[in-house]
């Protein structure tokens, strides 16, 4: 299955956590125009009815409009993009975080293991 | 647009009741899951819309007309065992379904053939079992049906072609047909389903939209099932 989907969760909301992510990653620029739902539905190997539920949902929160003849496009409202990055952004250190609550690590060692591994791996060293 | 009803269906073999006053609507567009235990009814069902059996009591409606042969036309139906004669060449076979059915689109089965490498001039009896699952699938789904009611479809077929024939199956069916699938192999299927019949000891159990079972329960079909269906 291509689109790396879990059984236990809701399908289209893994469609739609997906195609967010497409976006914000800049595999679809804004005001691309999005492959009919049928041919996204057979690409993810999911039910077209799925498929057009998490479009039309997304549809409904901006990030994608729909031209009545035309198909779908992404939004040109890059703001919005923009806002969306951080808010996954957000979400994302907001549950490092609470792992690390769960493990008992305090604050400033997470901080210096982001540095540590940081280096291990030889990105840049993240300045704290 | 109702697809497919069936009202207060029951089938007695004997004293044995194999379905027991079972109710339930389909429309088109969907692809539904039929899924029950060994023994649950699941192809005694199959057989009543596939006009192979008659009920004992209650009726089936395919687009609000009694089965017969009208409904026998918008249906396709594959069964759980082979029907076809092992001496016929596959492409002999192709013809022959040409000829009796109307909506065959012989170049749409030509192609799958030719993508699951499968010799049209070879007798069916000399493929393998997996392959010859694969003619008769390739075959029903190259009608042009309102609706496709396949009876365990993938059993023999190795994993590797099931993605495949999953994949035909979206992108073979009509926008306005639904399918009806029964199978045990749950997890293999279930993203491709948007709802499920569960059907229990001839009854109907549950009727549901798959993503709507998921939220509520936060688990995938394969384990409901198996904690519904718990021995």
């Amino acid at each position: 299955m291509p689109w790396n989907l879990d059984s236990d969760r809701p399908i289209f909301i893994q469609i739609i956590e997906k195609i967010q992510m497409d976006i914000i990653s800049g595999l679809y620029a804004p005001g691309d125009k999005l492959p009919s739902v049928r041919e996204l539905a057979q690409a993810a190997s999911v039910n077209p009815n799925t498929m057009q539920k998490a479009l039309s949902e997304l549809e409904r929160t901006g990030l994608v409009y729909s031209q009545r003849t035309s198909g779908r496009y992404i939004t040109e409202d890059t703001a919005m993009i923009a806002d969306l990055k951080s808010k996954l952004a957000r979400d994302i250190v907001t549950q490092f975080l609470n792992n690390m609550q769960q493990l008992g690590i305090q604050q400033k060692e997470i901080i210096s293991l982001i540095c540590e591994i940081n280096k291990g791996d030889g990105h840049d060293t993240v300045r704290m | 647009m109702t697809l497919l009803e069936c009202k207060n269906l029951t089938k007695k073999y004997g004293n044995y009741t194999a379905l027991n006053d079972m109710s339930f609507q389909i429309d088109g567009g969907h692809i539904i899951g039929l899924l029950g235990p060994n023994g649950s009814g699941k192809t005694t069902l199959i057989k009543l819309i596939a006009g192979l059996l008659e009920p004992t009591a209650g009726a089936v409606y395919v687009k609000e007309e009694p089965i017969g042969p009208a409904s026998k036309s918008v249906i396709s139906y594959l069964p759980d065992h082979s029907y076809l004669n092992g001496n016929m060449r596959v492409q002999e076979i192709i013809d022959f379904f040409a000829d009796f059915y109307e909506d065959f689109d012989s170049i749409r089965a030509y192609d799958m053939m030719a993508k699951l490498q499968i010799n049209p001039r070879q007798k069916l009896k000399t493929l393998s079992k997996g392959t010859q699952e694969k003619v008769q699938l390739i075959l029903v789904m190259s009608r042009h049906a309102a609706l496709y009611i396949l009876d365990e479809p993938l059993a023999g077929v190795d994993p590797a072609a099931r993605d495949y024939i999953l994949e035909t199956i979206l992108s073979n069916y009509d926008e306005d047909a639904s399918l009806l699938i029964s199978t045990h192999l749950i997890s293999d299927i279930e993203n491709i389903l948007d709802e499920v019949i569960f059907i229990q000891d001839g009854r109907l159990h549950t009727q549901a939209l798959v993503d709507e079972l998921r939220e509520q329960d936060h688990k995938s079909i394969d384990t409901i099932f198996r904690e519904v269906f718990k021995c």
